[in-house]
């Protein structure tokens, strides 16, 4: 056993009934990765908020180098050396680098400004840990992967010896996920210590020593990561086995949905070049690819938000001009889009507003421009039944709902329509293990019940589990389909890199 | 220390929240008061009596309110849907020349009843012309109409001050400069018998309901929430965003050019630049202290009426400066913004 560098003793932490910390103890060793692994509500972000003095426990001390932390106090928690990598980003937008990393740093009387020693500190830790950054970029025109490594930076940059990272693939792409955890191995070789906050079974296998599993604010299980198992993690982390659902084989019916050489051209931009794909009915067909080769404009245009430069699309074999979104949910096409929070609810207005708003116009929900608030609260009521919402009522705000039960609701809405077409975007992502599970078992639901899937995805596991045929988008352009018992992930990887262009040269 | 949302807003905090405000807004200004060494309680009965104790100090309240509540909803209906129509005031004096221009030179004697809603419309609908162009330059060139509409307010007042001082010039007016008046057969009647108060009182109030309603009940209301709260939400769900927008200008700048149509129609029968003290300026403070509640604007309307008319009884009964009144608004409406923030949030330790 390496040098123990910091100690969490018996923390707990209550709010109102909520006992969102219960005698909470572990570990950290010199160089070490531990992983906390737990559902959205477990009490892993409200562990570290009281590890960084954010939050003042209820109970219990931490120790760092066996000496007692003061709690409640950020600044005794740097001045300790932890640093703190938080979700949302605690970096001012309009100033460079090397001055969000230098902010905070500096004293206020001080006449002679240490702009000099920063640039060349920062720079040896960025040589050092491969973090490569411009200091004088501004931090508004780096990409949430360049700003999170700053964020890193600026931790180091204040000394930090521990280091912990919430939920810190939340907001990056595969591939910048894969940098940063090259990142953070190299930092645990050069003994730093690393704690960070997960969800993703995947990367916690991959990437950390140990694992630290909570549920409902208590600590249920510590294991090596070299003993034990992505399903072993999973059930301990829910509470009881979850396998995702399987999808049994099924027969597709006739085409309803086709793109026949469609472009789209945004701000000058070609988006998606001449793409074409056949969706039949009764079948999932898995969009995949790395965020920004166009699956989001994909999603857009078939939503009805995005009109198309050149080609056709098909609906029930006939061609249609751009989709509007009135035609989208007039043609039975339920869409879930892939920023739930910001275009699928609008998190300020109640459960039912939310259920009803895209079809506020049907003489059901509304006749000479009144509403019917009693039918949309009915309707709202049924999803909230048959889709399992939990977490509120048809009159609660939509914010106050976690993710997976918003997701929920949004697939509720459309669902409940039994639409012929569903064009669902990222449907399970930020979700947690048990709320993924319901969301993929209500897709494949609707595949039997004979609704043609476009699964727009960028989890290889998700798009293997569900989709009965793969194509892949790579720079706007799609790939012919395959079949998905035919591949494997490693061969969905190379289609992502876009290997399918030279068979087809 | 730390400030939480919370979850759930009872009904008596929201109802405790600005009758709290306000009483933390009369207390600041009270010691403004004992500072000029008046007795605060005398103070404060006196701007009572001032506008309420008689029947004439009573309709002159009223009748203040009048225009308050119009650009109160005029802006309330506005932030609603985040358009930031800061322009009231000019849409105000719009309004107001619009319906001296075609009151004095188009009408003729047109009978009441048909010249007083065609000029009611003509203060709307110059109200809204006023709104319409900056929110056209935000919708097509992402112009942000708080600077536009502000600005506008002086291009507005400009306007209306050359016409007054030229083409509408009234010729009897001994040089002055005033606009020549709307027939007295247009003039709005009165509400209550010798006094000022007229019907604007009672179209500004009914208003109000209408918008409460409308808000409330109707789709428009729904989808001008959505287009206010999340414009990417409202597009994904099918909300023409800028035919709403563009709605939800027509009835805020229509309201503020109503309330110029109407404060000419009720009181003065002509325009002068000093027609309105800061009308449509005015409005938003009450939109705000309302909380954008429509039924809220017209209390808020009927408070900030009392203090600026009741001010003026208490300076002459104890000799002292009638701007407390201004001072005691301004107040109430930082204490509600406080009141506001911890009506939404707790704190938590």
């Amino acid at each position: 056993m390496t040098e123990t560098v910091l100690e969490i003793d018996r923390v707990s932490k209550s709010f109102g009934d909520n006992k969102a910390n219960d005698a909470i103890s572990m570990t950290l060793g010199k160089g070490e990765i531990v992983a906390l692994l737990g559902e959205n509500g477990a009490g892993k972000t409200t562990l570290m908020s009281i590890l960084f003095g954010h939050y003042m426990p209820d109970e219990g001390c931490i120790r760092v180098h066996g000496v007692d932390l003061p709690p409640g106090k950020p600044r005794a928690a740097i001045h300790a050396g932890i640093g703190m990598v938080h979700q949302h980003f605690s970096l001012a937008p309009n100033l460079t680098v090397l001055e969000n990393v230098m902010t905070g740093t500096e004293k206020l009387w001080s006449f002679r400004s240490e702009t000099g020693r920063a640039r060349a500190k920062l720079k040896s830790l960025a040589e050092r840990f491969g973090l490569a950054v411009d200091p004088d970029a501004r931090l508004g025109d780096l990409s949430i992967g360049e700003q999170q490594r700053v964020e890193i930076l600026k931790a180091l940059y204040n000394d930090a010896r521990i280091l912990i990272l919430d939920e810190p693939t939340a907001v990056l792409t595969n591939l910048e996920a894969e940098t940063l955890f090259a990142t953070l191995k190299e930092m645990a070789r050069q003994g730093l210590s690393l704690i960070f906050i997960s969800h993703k079974l995947d990367e916690v296998m991959a990437t950390a020593d140990r694992v630290v599993v909570l549920r409902g604010g208590k600590l249920v299980a510590e294991r090596r990561s070299a003993e034990t198992s992505r399903d072993e993690l999973a059930e301990l982390m829910v509470g009881h086995r979850v396998a995702r659902p399987v999808r049994e084989a099924h027969q597709r019916g006739e085409p309803v949905l086709e793109a026949a050489a469609v472009s789209v051209r945004v701000d000058g931009v070609d988006r998606l070049k001449e793409i074409s794909f056949r969706l039949h009915a009764g079948e999932v067909l898995g969009i995949i690819g790395v965020s920004g080769n166009g699956q989001t404009v994909l999603a857009r245009l078939l939503s009805g938000t995005l009109a198309r430069s050149s080609g056709d699309i098909l609906l029930y074999g006939e061609a249609i001009g751009d989709l509007s979104v009135a035609d989208t949910v007039a043609a039975g096409i339920g869409r879930v889009p892939e920023d739930r929070t910001h275009e699928g609810a609008i998190g300020e207005m109640a459960v039912w507003e939310n259920a009803v708003l895209e079809r506020i116009d049907e003489p059901r929900f509304s006749r000479h421009g009144l509403v019917d608030r009693k039918a949309a609260v009915a309707f709202a009521d049924t999803i909230i039944r048959d889709f399992d919402v939990r977490g509120g009522g048809p009159l609660t705000r939509t914010r106050l709902l976690s993710g997976g039960n918003m997701q929920k609701l949004i697939l509720g809405r459309n669902l409940a329509e039994r639409p012929r077409i569903l064009i669902a975007a990222q449907p399970a992502r930020g979700l947690d293990e048990g709320a993924v599970a319901a969301v993929h078992a209500r897709i494949l639901d609707a595949r039997k019940a004979g609704t043609a899937v476009l699964l727009i995805s960028e989890d290889l596991d998700e798009v293997i589990g569900l989709a009965d045929r793969i194509q892949a988008i790579v720079g706007g352009r799609l790939s012919p389909p395959v079949s998905a018992d035919e591949v494997d992930a490693r061969a969905l990887g190379l289609m992502m890199a876009g290997a399918w262009k030279k068979e087809a040269a | 220390m730390r400030f939480e949302r919370r979850e759930h807003r009872p009904l008596a905090l929201v109802i405790l929240t600005p009758l709290l405000a306000i009483a933390a807004a009369l207390a600041l200004s009270g010691i403004l008061i004992a500072a000029a060494g008046a007795p605060v309680l005398e103070a404060y009965w006196r701007i009572l009596v001032g506008a309420y104790g008689s029947r004439l100090s009573a309709t002159e309240t009223l009748t203040r309110a009048t225009p308050l509540m119009l650009t109160g909803l005029a802006a309330a209906v506005a932030f609603r849907a985040r358009v930031w129509n800061i322009g009231g005031e000019g849409q105000f004096y719009l309004g107001a020349i619009a319906v001296a221009a075609v009151g004095s030179q188009l009408l003729g004697n047109a009978p009441g009843y048909l010249s007083i809603p065609l000029l009611l419309i003509t203060g709307a609908v110059a109200g809204m012309i006023l709104l319409i162009i900056p929110l056209w330059l935000r919708l097509k060139f992402s112009v942000d109409e708080v600077v536009t509409s502000l600005l506008l307010n002086f291009v507005a007042v400009l306007v209306v001050s050359m016409l007054i001082d030229g083409p509408l010039k009234d010729p009897l007016a001994f040089g002055w400069p005033q606009s020549q008046a709307v027939p007295d057969v247009a003039m709005l009647p009165k509400l209550v018998f010798r006094s000022r108060l007229h019907w604007g009182f009672g179209i500004a109030l009914i208003l109000a309901f209408v918008i409460h309603f409308a808000q409330s009940r109707t789709v428009f209301g729904l989808k001008s929430r959505a287009a206010g709260l999340s414009p990417e939400g409202a597009v994904f769900a099918g909300v023409p965003l800028a035919r709403t927008l563009l709605l939800v200008a027509c009835v805020s700048g229509g309201l503020a050019g109503l309330a110029g149509a109407i404060e000419v129609m009720g009181v003065k029968g002509y325009v002068t630049t000093d027609l309105s003290p800061g009308f449509g300026y005015s409005g938003i403070v009450v939109a705000m202290l309302a909380g954008l509640h429509p039924l809220g604007v017209v209390l808020a309307a009927l408070f900030t009426a009392t203090m600026f008319v009741g001010a003026d009884g208490m300076s002459r009964a104890l000799k002292i400066p009638s701007y407390i009144a201004d001072v005691t608004v301004a107040l109430s409406l930082i204490t509600m913004l406080v009141a506001v923030f911890f009506a939404q949030y707790r704190i938590r330790r």
